[in-house]
């Protein structure tokens, strides 16, 4: 196997992952794609580290896994608070922000 | 102390800012501290003159020390042409490519001279207006003034360059001008408060065209600069003649000399130890000062040493006959002095005009103390004996009982003045008189000795009129309390024995040895004592008093000139034409003033009404069309229109940014994911 078809699935993994944070009106959805998005670097990662005999590769794959873990904990309690607050997880009724 | 010379006049500018401010509350006034800062400085002066006795004794090789004053006292030691350089310190004020300008002090004989007289006559001054002065209005205020005149008068004294001596001498202007309209709650007095100031501006204009003249000359305000440069070969004669004139035109001004004498007996307003000030010691003797400092100047200019008349000696000489002649006619006791003063100043004029350094310089130091002690007299008298009035004719005569301690020392002070031996006015004006014979100057010689007997009848009258006959007054005369006698008798002490300093015969020069500079100074005639010249001027000084005495004593016999204006046409011409004082005052205020008033104020307001107005106009109504056009097309069109379309343009460039913030996270990630592949193919490009 060569390291292409890895690149190939990862670029699929992050593509389909900018397509749903872009396209879904849910956050919970949203967050689920940024997982993707977030598994498509990982591939990338482990994939050059076993090609190249690396193992720096796998570590920093590890701490993505990590701080992603983090980040979906953080993510979620945001969009709880925001749905107590709005009762919605749509994103496009969102935009306290808006200028 | 020679080195540190700035703290003498530093000390009365001191204390002229504490009396002003704090002197209300002091418990004498502030007159403890004026009379303590000029005591300092005279204290000072004093170790200053003995230091430069030191420093010349040093440089002529016969001293160990301060005892050469003792010694050089009581014994005969000329020395020959030895060089005593003077003692300079100045520092760079500022410096402008070129020219470079200079504050400092520069002490040699005759500067640490006019301290130590500076200081002395002031210091008593002071203590007597303590007692003077005590009823009188805004005490504090008029010592606050004299410690400024006198601080003033040390500046011009110690100053190494005519800048710095600039601004003491219009310091001095400035205090006379205070001090002599001193009551101005009198229109009289303020006018002649005015009357000395623009008198001597117009003289001042002189001294400040000569000092601009005497700096493209020689290229520095320095005064050794200077005189070096007039004595150097390079120097243009006709530049120093016109830098001479000019000078000696500040001097006429300030030290009254003809034809602008007549601020000097109106300046008779302020208080009379003032005068006494003004007269002995500062305002006036400042221009004579001048003249000694930058003598160089003037005897290259007027090309003294080839004899013959010059501006500087005609002058002198006018001014000693006018000012005695005055002297005659005046009922009041303190213009008698006044015109004394007029007439003494020119023989010091006269003198430094004939090339007798040494003797104007010996003469000022003299008349300094006599001076002082006359006016200080005529104070006294005034303030004790006379209920406030100076009329010699209605309120004094027959004072000599009551007021022994005033009249003795006036007797003193008087005979210093017409110059009877052995009393200090003789030996300096008979070496006025010796100097002049010996340089060639045979008529101003004559001239002196007129004055000599002028000066002697004059004194005679005034002393007649104010100590003996009966008393004309209406107050109760009695003796002058120890505050105002004391000074007197100082003074007197000094109108005895400062003329033996110089006095030849006696082999004592020590006034030529100390005082005379020895660099950069021209050569100067040092006659021998004239035996003879010293009879004839001493027999017409006592004739001058007897004939005086002839006609004034026996006036209840009737003299033979009793009546004689009333009976004699030409006499009757001559008396008033002295009373009118030579209709010079006159002349000044219905011919210049009111000519300067009539035709050329009407001449020069036609030109301000048709010239200068239409100008002025033109310039408004131009200045108006120009605003209008302005406001139109600047302000209008240029500013107010840049200023809207930058509004206008922020305003669509806000429109624009707008919808990227939509607050709507989505849109912010598709931004971000595109500016992400933007910059990926940028790389990409940029790697292949």
């Amino acid at each position: 196997m060569g390291l292409n078809q890895f690149l190939i699935l990862s670029a699929f993994l992050f593509c389909t992952g900018i397509y749903g944070v872009l396209a879904r009106k849910n956050a919970v959805l949203v967050l689920m794609s940024i997982e993707l998005m977030l598994n498509a670097v990982n591939i990338n990662l482990v994939a050059f580290s076993a090609y190249r005999s690396n193992v720096s590769g796998q570590v920093f794959a590890l701490f993505v896994i990590t701080i992603a873990a983090a980040e979906v904990g953080v993510g979620l309690a945001i969009v709880l608070l925001i749905y107590r607050n709005v009762h919605t997880s749509d994103l496009d009724e969102v935009d306290q922000l808006k200028g | 102390m020679l080195d540190y010379a700035w703290i003498i006049p530093a000390l009365p500018a001191v204390s002229f800012l504490l009396i002003l401010f704090f002197g209300k509350r002091m418990p004498l006034r502030g007159a403890e501290v004026g009379i303590g800062a000029v005591g300092a400085s005279f204290v000072l002066s004093v170790v200053a003159v003995f230091q430069w006795i030191d420093r010349v004794d040093n440089a002529t090789g016969h001293s160990e020390g301060l005892r050469a004053l003792g010694r050089g006292i009581f014994a005969t030691q000329g020395h020959g042409e030895v060089a005593v350089q003077p003692v300079v310190n100045s520092i760079t004020w500022w410096q402008n490519g070129l020219a470079k300008f200079t504050v400092g002090t520069r002490v040699d004989g005759l500067v640490v001279m006019m301290l130590f007289v500076v200081t002395l006559i002031s210091l008593l001054v002071y203590v007597y207006s303590v007692a003077y002065m005590r009823e009188e209005v805004r005490f504090t205020e008029y010592y606050s003034m004299l410690s400024l005149f006198t601080a003033s008068m040390l500046l011009l004294v110690v100053a190494d360059n005519t800048l710095v001596m600039l601004v003491g001498w219009e310091g001095v202007g400035l205090c006379s001008f205070a001090l002599i309209g001193h009551f101005w709650e009198e229109q009289e007095n303020s006018n002649a408060a005015l009357k000395a100031f623009f008198t001597t501006r117009t003289g001042d204009i002189g001294l400040m065209i000569g000092i601009i003249i005497m700096f493209f000359a020689a290229g520095t305000f320095s005064i050794s600069g200077t005189n070096a440069y007039a004595l150097s070969r390079g120097a243009d004669h006709s530049l120093l003649l016109a830098g001479a004139i000019c000078l000696f035109i500040g001097i006429i001004g300030k030290s009254g000399q003809f034809p602008l004498h007549t601020w000097l007996p109106d300046a008779m307003a302020g208080p009379t130890p003032v005068s006494a000030l003004i007269h002995a010691a500062t305002m006036v003797v400042a221009g004579v000062y001048l003249g000694a400092r930058l003598y160089p100047v003037f005897f290259e200019g007027f090309s003294i040493a080839a004899g013959g008349v010059n501006f500087m000696a005609l002058i002198g000489g006018i001014t000693i006959i006018i000012g005695a002649l005055l002297a005659f006619v005046q009922r009041d006791i303190k213009k008698v002095l006044a015109y004394s003063t007029i007439s003494q100043i020119g023989y010091m004029v006269m003198a430094l005009g004939v090339g007798a350094w040494t003797a104007a310089v010996f003469h000022l130091f003299t008349h300094a103390f006599f001076k002082a002690l006359l006016f200080l007299g005529a104070g006294s008298v005034s303030f004790s004996g006379s209920h406030h009035s100076f009329d010699m004719k209605s309120d004094m005569g027959g004072l000599r009982k009551p007021m022994p301690i005033t009249f003795w020392t006036f007797m003193i002070g008087s005979f210093a003045l017409a110059g009877i031996f052995p009393f200090a006015g003789f030996w300096s004006k008979d070496e006025i008189l010796v100097t002049a014979g010996a340089s060639g100057f045979d008529a101003f010689m004559v001239v002196g000795l007129v004055g000599a007997f002028l000066t002697a009848a004059y004194m005679t009258r005034c002393i007649y009129l104010t100590f003996f006959g009966e008393y004309r007054g209406h107050g109760h005369p009695h003796e002058s309390e120890p505050l105002i006698t004391v000074p007197l008798v100082v003074l007197s002490f000094f109108s005895i024995v400062a003329g033996l300093i110089n006095a030849a015969p006696l082999g004592l020069e020590k006034f030529k040895d100390w005082v005379e500079p020895t660099v950069t100074f021209p050569a100067l005639v040092h006659p021998e004592f004239d035996y003879p010249k010293a009879l004839i001027s001493v027999s017409l000084a006592a004739l001058g008093i007897g004939i005086a005495a002839y006609f004034w004593f026996r006036r209840e016999e009737r003299g033979p000139l009793e009546g004689l204006t009333q009976r004699n046409a030409l006499a009757r011409a001559g008396y008033t034409f002295l009373e009118k004082k030579y209709y010079l005052d006159v002349l000044y205020e219905n011919v210049i003033v009111a000519g300067i008033k009539g035709p050329i104020a009407r001449g020069v307001y036609w030109f301000d009404q048709h010239v200068i107005d239409k100008i002025v106009n033109a310039l408004g109504s131009g200045a108006r069309r120009l605003g209008i056009f302005t406001y139109d097309v600047v302000d209008q069109k240029v500013v107010d229109g840049a200023v809207n379309e930058i509004a206008e343009a922020t305003g669509e460039t806000g429109g624009l940014l707008r919808y990227v913030q939509s607050g709507r996270v989505q849109r912010y990630a598709l931004l971000l994911f595109v500016a992400v592949g933007l910059l990926s193919l940028a790389l990409l490009i940029a790697n292949i």
